[in-house]
């Protein structure tokens, strides 16, 4: 089974010296639930913006079998949809609608198939009323259920989550994690929400950094690298 | 979130708000070029546009007041000069300039709070004007509300420490922290528009905007167009008939 998405020997710095990614090897296979933990600054979101050629690197990164180089780029795009942590940077169109058209539009739709794609989208997501309303005056779990229309219109084959539950209260984290069990694509959710994860991933990695340091299942990752509050809640009662 | 009372405004549902954008921006052209050029029977004409305006205002379901006061905004460049004309004996110049741009200003406040930018832009787009100067327009006002945002974020948590504009502050303090505050604004705001661009070529954005209104021109845009052209330019004539 050929690999949706296959980096290796990933490696970037900032042009500021810093080395951000220092030999990255990932695989994503169709159907799989993937998610990616690590500490602040260990190079997660600096990883996914490679994945669709916002940041361009060292080393081979292939998004159902094609490289993500310039001639690609297009391509890349419809295939890989990044879903932002802070919502209010992808939503910038004067209405809901006219945003989750907006990559509809990109690709070439016209505007009948844009539009009805959209609104289909938008009731995938549950927010088929909100389509005429302007994105700014929702609530953040609204913006959220809004970004992902806006990725889920274009029928990608991976979905990428950065920071999915961030600054969401727990019912709207429980009914995001219901809609996205839900959406048939393979998915990375780079996540410090283990809970999140743990209710949603097949598998986990964990970046530090600026490479895999570790992989395996959610608990056994959790429980190697104490990555869970619990851990310390203990101590802190004392 | 406080955004652009205009933006909300241009969201409305009036018959004007309905109208094409490009046959309100003739209309709006022709009435600027009436207002600007005439020289006689000038009270008699801005007394008629100013009821016209009134009118459009009124159909549209626009704040008078608010109207009134946002396009009051252009007064003080213009009463500059009507002052410097009115210093140097020609005071109906002076008159005639301000009531010029106040109307004018009036006028085109009437179309940009009836008609959503976007839908401005994608008019203009259609009409030949160049798709890289209107790209420049739209985000500049995407990314004046990036920055009227932090702004906001900003002030609120400064506020929340105690700050507040009429505050005094020792030895220049003030002064230094408007200064760092500025600077920060301008930091996060670059930043930020960086994130959002990224966002805009992850869903594919190669340099243009789509827009979702490509309706075709419909007769009632085509008679709204000449029927306001009409009683612009005939009211311009009768007033300059009256005056003669």
């Amino acid at each position: 089974m050929s690999p949706l998405v296959e980096v290796r020997g990933l490696r970037f710095r900032y042009p500021d010296g810093i080395a951000a990614l220092n030999g990255v090897d990932f695989r994503l296979n169709p159907g799989e639930t993937v998610a990616v933990f690590g500490p602040n600054g260990s190079g997660k979101t600096t990883f996914v913006l490679h994945l669709n050629g916002l940041l361009a690197g060292e080393g081979v990164v292939e998004i159902c079998g094609l490289p993500v180089a310039a001639a690609n780029i297009p391509e890349i795009r419809r295939k890989i949809g990044i879903v932002f942590q802070d919502s209010d940077n992808q939503l910038f169109m004067p209405t809901v609608l006219e945003d989750v058209a907006f990559g509809l539009l990109n690709m070439g739709f016209d505007l009948p198939s844009a539009l009805s794609r959209a609104e289909a989208a938008l009731a995938i997501v549950g927010m088929e009323r909100a389509a005429p309303r302007a994105p700014y005056n929702l609530s953040a779990g609204e913006k959220k259920r809004v970004a992902i229309a806006g990725i889920v219109a274009m029928e990608p084959e991976v979905l990428v989550l950065d920071e999915p539950t961030a600054n969401l209260d727990p019912p709207t984290q429980r009914s995001l994690a219901d809609l996205v069990t839900h959406l048939p694509q393979a998915k990375l959710i780079v996540t410090h929400d283990i809970s999140f994860a743990a209710a949603l991933c097949q598998r986990a990695v964990f970046f530090n950094g600026g490479v895999v340091a570790a992989e395996g299942s959610v608990e056994d990752l959790v429980s190697r690298f104490d990555w869970d509050f619990s851990a310390e809640r203990s101590k802190l009662r004392r | 979130m406080q955004h652009l009372v205009l933006e909300r405004w241009s969201r409305g549902s009036s018959a004007l708000h309905r109208l094409d954008p490009r046959a309100k921006a003739v209309a709006l052209l022709v009435f600027l070029v009436a207002l600007a050029t005439a020289h006689r029977g000038v009270p008699l004409l801005f007394g008629g546009f100013l009821i016209l305006l009134i009118a459009g205002l009124v159909c549209a379901r626009l704040p008078l007041w608010g109207m009134f006061a946002r396009a009051g905004l252009v007064l003080p460049f213009t009463l500059l000069f009507a002052l410097i004309s009115w210093a140097a004996g020609d005071p109906a110049r002076g008159l005639s300039l301000v009531a010029k741009s106040y109307l004018s200003a009036l006028a085109v406040l009437l179309v940009v709070a009836t008609t959503p930018l976007p839908s401005l832009l994608g008019a203009f787009e259609r009409s030949g004007v160049p798709r890289f100067l209107l790209m420049v327009v739209q985000f500049l006002y995407r990314y004046l509300f990036v920055i009227v945002e932090e702004g906001q974020h900003m002030r609120a948590a400064a506020g929340a420490r105690g700050a507040s504009a009429r505050q005094w502050m020792p030895g220049g303090a003030r002064f230094r922290a408007a200064g760092g505050a500025l600077a920060v604004l301008l930091a996060r705001s670059y930043n930020r528009a960086g994130h959002i661009h990224q966002a805009m070529l992850a869903r594919g954005f190669q340099g243009h905007f789509q827009t979702l209104e490509a309706v075709p021109v419909r007769s009632s845009d085509v008679i709204f167009t000449v029927a306001a052209s009409i009683v612009a330019v005939a009211w311009r004539l009768v007033a300059e008939r009256v005056a003669w």
